[in-house]
């Protein structure tokens, strides 16, 4: 075994001896780095399930055209022609009326409503996909087809997609904005935990530079300790959001089926997870690093 | 092995510790320093071990000048000289066996040699049955017997010692004498900052008093 590794290992022991010397500090200090770093994890946890529902429904935006209810078929493939050649139109897709009317039919409770209707409700409609899918040129394709004979209402279903897609982004910056605050408190707890650890360690410091101990010696177990406490802290609030993921899938895969949709809430995945940890025992690390710099030169 | 080129040591604000201090003492040399409590006995160690540095002249130890070492380069300096403090710097959290295998594990031994190392160095000095007491149920001479134990596991060619009979009996004091007396047999230069005069009847005599060699 090498020298190296043999004075690592020392590091390593001496910095859980000493977590393991003060119980109830360690645990507090796990407990709120734990929580500090729940929120942007659980935010993460939050923000990637959302994606995954998005992703699941069709984000491309399209633009719905109905029929006047009086215009016959012939109306209808005029119209169909006439978006196939347009410029802008990149798909089009014919609902006829009679297949709208068997699909709602098939539909619960729906039936009987519609039986009693003396004639098919359902307009002949397009589904149209647009090739330029900016709100602007959307806006502009829909005014264009509502002037268009024999069409009767022209609707844009992008619009909740964007909503959607807006506070994804802005949930983004949060989750971000989160992560650098409650990082710099990591980075503090840490900072103060050294500074009692170098306090109580005073004279074991003093013996080990007169002894000979380079700096890099004595810096070594205070930069594991740090390390291993957000690391801890990490696998903390990583247990924390996990639990919090169970505990919301049931009444938040009711919530979104009221939208037709299904969601199983997932807790962090495998990249999410490795980076919170490592992400928390650097921080940790780091703030050890700033007290030491700050503690050790001048007692 | 050590020189003192005309050395001196002034304290803020103005208090002279030392005062053009000049001597030198050879490899293998056994040499005690005597004088008065505030004579600059312990501030001439501290010189040596670079734990303080001379505001005046230079002090060489092994043609190397101490007091132009950088930070970095002192941790490599100080494990070549085995110290032991007048206030002994055991630590208290850890057992006799733990507070001597501490410069070794500094200076980077592997683990199983380093363990012989400090059983033959607690053997040397009468505490081979000790290893595992903490140094509070230690009495006075057998604390300074493991200071010892610890400032020598390293095996170095220079041992310096601040008062290191100071509160103990006659008995214990000649005891541990005569521990220092064998590492000077063995060939290791040991320099001895002590009140008492007749420990060390073949000992090289250096008289200091009030920061100035008497010769």
């Amino acid at each position: 075994m090498s020298i190296w590794l043999t004075q690592h290992l020392n590091a390593l022991r001496l910095a859980l001896r000493r977590l393991g010397a003060m119980p109830l500090n360690t645990l507090l200090s796990l407990l709120s780095i734990g929580v500090a770093l729940a929120l942007p994890a659980g935010g993460q946890m939050l923000l990637a399930n959302a994606l995954q529902l998005a992703g699941t429904t069709s984000t491309a935006p399209q633009i719905s055209l109905f029929m006047a209810n009086a215009a016959d078929r012939r109306a209808a493939n005029e119209i169909e022609n006439r978006l196939r050649r347009y410029g802008g139109v990149k798909q089009v897709q014919f609902m006829a009326r009679e297949d709208t009317l068997a699909r709602m039919k098939s539909g619960q409770g729906l039936r009987e409503v519609i039986d009693a209707l003396p004639t098919n409700p359902f307009p002949d409609a397009f589904v149209i996909t647009a090739a330029d899918d900016r709100p602007e040129a959307m806006e502009g394709l829909a005014a264009e087809f509502r002037r268009w004979p024999k069409v009767e209402h022209v609707q844009l279903d992008s619009a909740w997609v964007r909503r959607l897609d807006a506070l994804l982004k802005l949930g983004r910056t949060a989750v971000i904005l989160l992560g650098v605050l409650l990082g710099a408190g990591l980075i503090a707890i840490t900072f103060t935990t050294i500074r009692m650890q170098v306090l109580t360690s005073r004279a074991e410091i003093e013996v080990s530079q007169l002894l000979g101990a380079t700096d890099g010696f004595i810096r070594r177990p205070f930069l594991y300790f740090g390390a291993l406490l957000g690391l801890g802290g990490g696998v903390f609030a990583w247990v924390l959001v996990g639990a919090a993921a169970l505990w919301l899938r049931t009444p938040l895969g009711d919530l979104v089926r009221l939208y037709d949709l299904t969601l199983v809430i997932q807790p962090l995945g495998t990249l999410d997870s490795a980076l919170l940890l490592a992400f928390a025992a650097s921080l940790g690390w780091l703030g050890a690093l700033l007290s030491l710099r700050q503690h050790l030169r001048q007692p | 092995m050590i020189r003192f080129d005309r050395v001196s040591k002034r304290y803020p604000p103005g208090i002279d510790a030392l005062g053009d201090l000049s001597f030198e003492i050879a490899e293998r040399e056994l040499a005690v320093i005597n004088g008065h409590s505030g004579a600059g006995k312990s501030t001439l160690l501290k010189l040596i071990a670079a734990m303080e540095r001379p505001t005046g002249g230079a002090v060489l130890v092994g043609g190397q000048n101490v007091g132009s070492l950088t930070r970095s380069s002192l941790p490599y300096l100080r494990r070549r000289i085995g110290m032991i403090f007048q206030d002994q710097k055991l630590l208290f959290d850890r057992s006799a066996f733990d507070n001597v295998m501490l410069p070794l594990e500094i200076a980077g031994f592997p683990p199983r040699e380093a363990a012989q190392r400090v059983r033959a160095a607690l053997d040397k000095v009468g505490l081979g049955q000790r290893e595992k007491a903490m140094p509070i149920a230690l009495s006075g001479g057998e604390q300074q017997r493991l200071a010892i134990a610890r400032a020598v596991v390293n095996r170095p060619s220079l041992l310096l010692a601040d008062e290191p009979t100071a509160h103990l009996d006659t008995d214990t004091a000649n005891d541990v004498a005569r521990i220092f007396m064998e590492f000077h047999r063995v060939g290791v230069t040991v320099l001895i900052a002590t009140y008492a005069n007749d420990l060390f009847p073949r000992a090289r005599r250096l008289r200091l008093d009030h920061g100035k060699l008497l010769t």
